[in-house]
């Protein structure tokens, strides 16, 4: 490895990213559109769910347990059935998304401070508003059943409920002020880097062959180690200066609180960036032209990352053979690194796994990206 | 001349049957210029290619600077600069970025740097031209650019692909004065061309045709042995009656038309330039002008490749 090698590479690189304007629009337009598309675009946010309540006790309790749905700009309550049957009736028709049950013995219930106290069904065709909607609603009786039985170890459950099991969703439990945008951003985040970098990285190489530079760049003594550091280094840079800005637009424009360390955010985030750089790289070095190499580039980050990495869709929840594939997206690492950081402030100790998934992962990428490249024309 | 800088040992390069570089041998010396001549398609590139170690030889071997490229294609390179047919330095960085990403990949020592790059932009004439975008360069600056790039870190032995093509014919006077001093320096050069002119420039041109070196020699000494006759310039109109009443004649061995003459090949001593004047005077063509010249590669070059074939 010659330091005067990797400097003239890099400098040449960087300076290509200037004057190219694809390069830019990549690397300083596409995550700031990303950012606002997909934070407001991919918005699980439950609000004015159309909710109704079975009071079966119809006692003062109940009623301001119903006062605080009421309150809550999650729900709206738009019918009071009187029978179960109603309950179903009004599910199934669509006039309501979820239905909450008040047990006869409520007060009793609230007052022992155990077991499930209420029950919810829901229309389960669509099934992460419903555990949304289970979160907040539990989430709602929780802060009641805190009120009521002051000072007590406050822990409601959720009966449940024949139509719909209802398991305690613990990821409510870092998201206090109810917001699916706190568990949404850090997706984002990740979907962002992922595409930005594996697209810049996906032209670096190709545009050598596209432009006729290859040959000569092949008759000169670099090794491909170096070609790839070279070339990666202001790649890496860019990504970590998107990867900054898509952090603060996250924290400052969606207000998604941050409670974790700077520096771990900084490490796991580099080392996300070297995971995406070197899947670009890879895919730069099998296809010569720079369209072809973005597209798949843009295939093999966007699919998995969107679909399988726990973005938007519960790996929990998925066929096992699926969550069998999702342990290969580099995305669900990262994520789930952001959301413990982010809303957990975990440190490294506790990521360990996820961190030790992406470092094997950059191992395995680096491995291979540093010997795709061979220096022949054939 | 001296040390042998470059070998080629029955050299081959097959791209699935077909047979791009057949067998070929020769060597450069240190200090010599040879000149790669052939039609399109003869293999000029891909010998070179070979000789760089950007394409790995089917078959025999080609020595650079006493190592097997090959064997060992990484050492050779820091032995060699290389101008490539297509021009591919890079057209979005300017003219002293282009110099300087290549002094990094040599590793060009940084005390030695600014004099190299000085030389260079001087050597191709690129003064205050320095902070120009490649893109912007016509063919004659951009093609010295590129041999200033190649010879930024020195080196032994020069491979230069076609490195006049497109060039006006004053940037190739100038071009060609840059490589002889650096032959003069003891650089060796392979040079291919289209341009036959530009083999008299050379110290010794090898005649490529499908594949086969035909003959290596030096521009005098080819022409002398391979022509075969005495060559006549005649001055006539029409140029295609003249042709046709030339073709079945008995000792007459080539007609080429060469602008608004011809070049006549004849066997030695067969016809004067009166004889050849009454000859094409009995076909109804107008002479003007009839006498022997001195036969320029070219000539012998359309003679030989009519002999071995046509191009692929
Ligand atoms: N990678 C390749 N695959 C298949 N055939 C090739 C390849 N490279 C060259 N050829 C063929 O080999 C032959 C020799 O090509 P080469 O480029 O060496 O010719 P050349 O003498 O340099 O011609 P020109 O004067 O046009 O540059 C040509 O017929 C060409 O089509
Ligand atoms: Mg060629």
């Amino acid at each position: 490895m010659r330091p005067l090698r990797l400097k003239a590479i890099a400098v040449k690189e960087a300076l290509q990213i200037l004057r190219d304007p694809i390069s830019l629009v990549i690397a300083l337009l596409m995550p700031f559109m990303q950012m606002i598309l997909l934070g407001y675009g991919i918005n699980l946010d439950v609000r004015n769910l159309p909710t109704c309540v079975f009071d079966r006790e119809a006692s003062q309790d109940s009623q301001a347990l119903l006062k605080h749905f009421q309150a809550s700009p999650y729900f709206r309550i738009v019918e009071t059935p009187s029978t179960y049957r109603d309950v179903i009736r009004a599910l199934d028709g669509g006039a309501c998304r979820l239905a909450i049950v008040i047990p006869p013995d409520f007060s009793q219930r609230i007052a022992d401070s155990g077991g499930s106290a209420v029950q919810a069904l829901t229309d389960a065709s669509d099934d992460n508003t419903a555990n949304i909607a289970i979160g907040y609603a539990q989430a709602v009786v929780g802060a009641y059943a805190a009120e009521a039985t002051a000072g007590a170890a406050a822990r409601a459950g959720l009966s449940t409920g024949p139509l719909q099991p209802v398991a305690v969703q613990s990821r409510v439990w870092f998201n206090e002020d109810l917001e699916s945008r706190n568990f949404i951003i850090p997706g984002v985040v990740a979907l962002v880097m992922a595409l930005v970098g594996a697209q810049l990285a996906s032209l670096t190489v190709s545009r050598e062959w596209e432009r006729g530079t290859m040959e000569l760049l092949v008759s000169t003594p670099v090794t491909p180690m170096e070609l790839m550091l070279g070339k990666l280094a202001p790649y890496f840079l860019v990504g970590l200066l998107d990867a900054a800005f898509c952090l603060c637009f996250a924290v400052f424009w969606f207000k998604v609180p941050f409670r974790g360390d700077l520096l771990v955010l900084f490490l796991t985030t580099s080392l996300f960036l070297v995971v995406v750089l070197g899947i670009g790289y890879l895919i730069s070095v099998a296809i010569r032209s720079q369209l072809g190499a973005s597209q798949i580039g843009l295939l093999v980050t966007m699919l998995p990352t969107v679909l399988l990495s726990g973005m938007a869709f519960p790996i929990d929840q998925m066929p096992k053979a699926v969550q069998l594939v999702c342990t290969f997206v580099p995305a669900r690492y990262y994520i789930a690194i952001l959301k413990a950081v982010f809303l957990k402030g975990s440190g490294l100790l506790e990521l360990w796994r996820p961190v030790a998934a992406l470092l094997a992962y950059a191992a395995v990428i680096g491995f291979f990206a540093a010997r795709a490249f061979k220096k022949r024309l054939e | 001349m001296t040390s042998v800088a470059v070998a080629a040992e029955g050299l081959t390069k097959r791209f699935g049957d077909f047979v791009a570089v057949d067998g070929i041998d020769f060597t450069v010396a240190a200090g010599e210029i040879v000149g790669f001549l052939g039609p399109n398609g003869a293999g000029k590139s891909t010998t070179i290619r070979m000789l760089c170690g950007l394409l790995r030889p089917s078959a025999g071997r080609g020595l650079v600077a006493g190592i097997d490229v090959a064997a060992d294609p990484e050492a050779v390179r820091q032995h060699i600069g290389y101008m490539s047919q297509k021009f591919s330095l890079y057209n979005d960085l300017t003219v002293i970025e282009n110099l300087r990403f290549f002094g990094g990949i040599y590793q060009v020592p940084r005390a030695s740097l600014p004099e190299r790059l000085a030389f260079a932009i001087s050597m191709a004439g690129l003064e205050g031209r320095e902070e120009r975008l490649v893109s912007t360069l016509a063919g004659g600056w951009k093609q010295r650019l590129a041999l200033g790039c190649a010879i930024l870190h020195r080196p032994p032995i020069l491979f230069l692909d076609e490195p006049t093509s497109g060039v006006d014919p004053q940037s190739r006077r100038r071009f060609w004065d840059l490589i002889h001093s650096l032959a003069a320096d003891g650089v060796a050069v392979l040079v291919s061309t289209h341009y036959m002119d530009e083999a008299e420039y050379c110290d010794r041109v090898a005649l490529i045709n499908r594949g086969k070196l035909i003959d290596m020699a030096s521009p005098a000494e080819f022409k002398r042995t391979n022509l075969g006759g005495e060559l006549f310039l005649v001055e006539c109109r029409p140029l295609g009656a003249a042709i046709a009443r030339l073709q079945d004649t008995p000792h007459l061995l080539d007609v080429a038309a060469f602008g608004n003459s011809l070049h006549v090949l004849v066997e030695d001593s067969a016809y004067d330039s009166e004889s050849l004047t009454a000859l094409l005077r009995q076909g109804g063509v107008e002479v003007s002008l009839a006498h022997t010249i001195a036969p320029s590669v070219e000539d012998v070059f359309v003679r030989m490749i009519g002999r071995t074939g046509g191009p692929h």
